[in-house]
């Protein structure tokens, strides 16, 4: 599937693992069961470490190891399913995590805009989603009313000349 | 009233594009029904019975003449020619083509409306008191927190994929117009001991099949830490509502599940967090800059005893629709004016173009700058001279809008029913007509007295048949449509869930059972009591007595 990072389209470094496969080397994704299991092997490795989430799974279950983390996949099972914006939200904010937040399962064109700005910065997509139409979804509404983890200045602060 | 900002304007403009690419990829089958359909709901688009139906934001229930002007254009040119004002001081139209969904929005947005978030898995419109800056009553407006809300609730982008729908009310005074605790949130202005203005959160109330009273989420929430509170409830839902079954997704389940207590330490752990980063802080001084657009008309110095008022009493008419439709007003020589939208034989809250046109004229002509639309599903003259009164009722009654009901027992709300409605297992509407011809004297409606009488076609309440002194609740039994009635219930400050009366009645017995419920009200009655007072006092058992007589009658 095509990656989208930082608006442009990238290469996915990360292998992703089952839980009972044996550890590739390189950069590796496991889920949070396979985390819990092996913590001290994968933090010990000397390769970037991704943990994916499920949508129920929050992301303080990863408690102080979110910082030894690069990469936090977080699942839309569908995409009604709006757990993992306040799950991103949580990482950048709460947890202060600053690596990649990634989107993978079933989301839409029109969520990317509230994803990004909720601290998403990686998108699994399917094809027919290109980093154009990713900049165009961001461009459709040129500001907004709420702060959130993207830290783009509001229209209460525009008004104030902020 | 608020008016739009060059930020505000854009917004909605730029809005209505993101819609129009959303409508045009549905069209053109990128998009499937199922993606489309909470990307329409968030437009306030429904796929009804037999057509779609457009829910159009009346944000706090304010609407200006120039708005209502727009609201009958929209009527004539893209509907049949009427709208429909809902519980939630929203306007429905049925008849939209959705085609002509992003040019309606369009309009809307020349006049500062939108249809944002009216329906959809996301907050939805915010309401309030519709007698807010008119009443003596209140604390403050609560207009302006509600705008606030408003603001920061569009297009939250954690907040747009909920798990269900999220309904916030805002009121400032003791006696409850705007149900607060039947919604989901619900922001109280109050004063706490030091004399500071402040707000006092609940959360958790709700109808549907499972209806509960709102619970205390905090006592005294600071002016600038609303936000902050507010977000606060809304994380903790998002992120720990259940999303496994549709029925069990809403916050009262949650907070009724986990327990209040449980409810309130997960908020404040949240709320110390916003509040500690501050960017959500709402300074005093975007507070009073947005109540500075709510400020009152300039009243006139008036004696609050008016010769002509006093004198066009003397008008049997008159002097009905006085006693139940005018309250008192905070200026002296105004008053607050109802407009009743239950006319004997009419459909609840409906409203033709002719009529909205002409209400915009008459407030042109009166010097009215708003008019209001209740949760009640009638329309409000905020702000009226009592010498104008008579000429004010005289045109409302050309237009046939004068009926002398508000609060009365054919003042009744009601859901659009299996008329129109893809969710309802019985018709409401026809239910409400022939309980307002029935109950059609007004002598006698006077002397019944306060009666709220709430009809839903399903169990999904948008009728609010639990919050009825008597609510109807309409079944399908086998394919023939019942109704089930309830005592007992009330949406205002003295909150109370209806409780069932026992086996439903068929489509010809229901009014005869409403009926025979008053008349048993009446026998029992005390002086000054209220219907409601009665059944808290006697309870049930008399009423169930009477109501079923027939059916006995029948069955020996």
């Amino acid at each position: 599937m095509p990656l989208i990072k930082a608006g442009t389209a990238a290469a996915d470094p990360y292998a992703a693992v089952a839980d009972e496969a044996p550890l590739p080397e390189g950069p590796t994704v496991v889920s949070l069961t396979r985390f819990r299991k092996d913590r001290d092997t994968l933090l010990a490795r000397n390769t970037p470490l991704g943990v994916r989430l499920k949508s129920d799974e929050s992301p303080e279950a990863l408690g102080e190891d979110v910082a030894r983390l690069s990469l936090i996949v977080l699942e839309f099972p569908k995409f009604r399913d709006g757990r993992a914006f306040s799950w991103a939200r949580m990482l950048r904010t709460r947890l202060r995590f600053t690596g990649e937040i990634r989107a993978t399962g079933d989301f839409l064109y029109d969520q990317l805009s509230y994803m990004t700005r909720v601290g998403f910065d990686a998108f699994e997509v399917p094809e027919t989603i290109t980093p154009e139409l990713y900049r165009r979804a961001l461009g459709e509404m040129s500001n907004v009313y709420q702060p959130s983890a993207d830290g783009r200045k509001t229209i209460r602060e525009l008004r104030a000349g902020k | 009233m608020y008016r739009y900002d060059e930020f505000d304007a854009a917004f909605v403009k730029e809005r209505t594009e993101q819609f129009r690419y959303q409508v045009e990829r549905r069209l053109k089958g990128e998009l499937t029904e199922d993606q489309f359909k909470p990307l329409r709901l968030m437009n306030g688009l429904y796929l009804q019975l037999h057509a779609y139906m457009l829910r159009i934001a009346v944000p706090y229930g304010t609407l200006s003449a120039k708005q209502l002007r727009m609201l009958a254009h929209i009527a004539r040119t893209y509907d049949k020619g009427y709208g429909h004002f809902t519980t939630r001081q929203n306007i429905q139209f049925n008849w939209p083509k959705l085609k002509d969904v992003p040019d309606i929005l369009a309009d809307l947005a020349t006049v500062e409306m939108h249809a944002l978030q009216t329906s959809g898995n996301c907050i939805r419109n915010v309401t309030a008191d519709q007698f807010a800056g008119a009443t003596a009553e209140e604390i403050e407006d609560p207009r302006p927190l509600a705008e606030i809300i408003r603001q920061w609730s569009s297009l939250h982008p954690e907040f747009v994929f909920l798990a269900r729908k999220f309904k916030i009310a805002v009121g400032a005074t003791p006696h409850d117009r705007a149900a607060l605790k039947y919604h989901d949130m619900a922001v109280e202005i109050v004063k706490n001991e030091a004399g500071e203005t402040g707000y006092r959160v609940l959360a958790g109330g709700g109808m549907g099949r499972t209806p509960y009273i709102a619970h205390m989420m905090r006592e005294f929430v600071k002016r600038e830490d609303i936000l902050a509170y507010l977000e606060a409830v809304l994380r903790v839902y998002n992120q720990d509502s259940r999303r496994d079954n549709i029925h069990k997704q809403r916050i009262k389940i949650l907070i009724n599940t986990i327990g209040p207590e449980e409810m309130r330490q997960r908020v404040l752990r949240e709320f110390e967090e916003i509040r500690a980063a501050g960017t959500l802080q709402l300074p005093a001084e975007e507070l009073a800059r947005i109540a500075a657009y709510f400020a009152p008309p300039a009243f006139e110095t008036l004696d609050d005893h008016s010769p002509e008022f006093e004198a066009a009493l003397q008008d049997d008419d008159f002097a009905d629709w006085t006693a139940s439709n005018v309250h008192r007003h905070r200026a002296p020589g105004y008053a607050i004016a109802t407009i009743s939208l239950k006319p004997v034989g009419g459909v609840p809250g409906d409203c033709s173009h002719v009529q909205l046109d002409a209400l915009a004229d008459l407030m042109d002509r009166f010097g009215m700058t708003e008019i209001r639309v209740s949760h009640e599903q009638n329309l409000v003259l905020p702000h009226v001279r009592k010498k104008d009164l008579p000429a004010v009722f005289a045109r409302l009654r050309e237009l046939g809008l004068a009926t002398a009901n508000a609060g009365l027992v054919t003042d009744v709300i009601c859901c659009p029913g299996l008329d129109y409605c893809d969710l309802a297992n019985a018709r409401s509407i026809p239910v409400a007509q022939k309980i307002a011809e029935r109950f059609a004297d007004l002598d006698r409606q006077h002397d019944i007295g306060e009666l709220k009488i709430k009809i839903s076609g399903c169990i999904n309440a948008c009728g609010h048949h639990h919050a009825g002194h008597i609510g109807i609740l309409g079944v399908d039994k086998k394919g023939v449509e019942f109704y089930q009635l309830l005592l007992g219930g009330s949406g205002a400050e003295d909150a109370s869930i209806g409780q069932i009366m026992g086996p439903g009645f068929g489509e010809h017995e229901i009014v005869d059972a409403v009926e025979r419920v008053i008349d048993t009200y009446l026998k029992l009655r005390t002086n000054g009591e209220r219907f409601l007072d009665t059944y808290r006092r006697v309870g049930m058992e008399p009423f169930k007595n009477m109501a079923y007589q027939e059916q006995l009658y029948a069955a020996h």
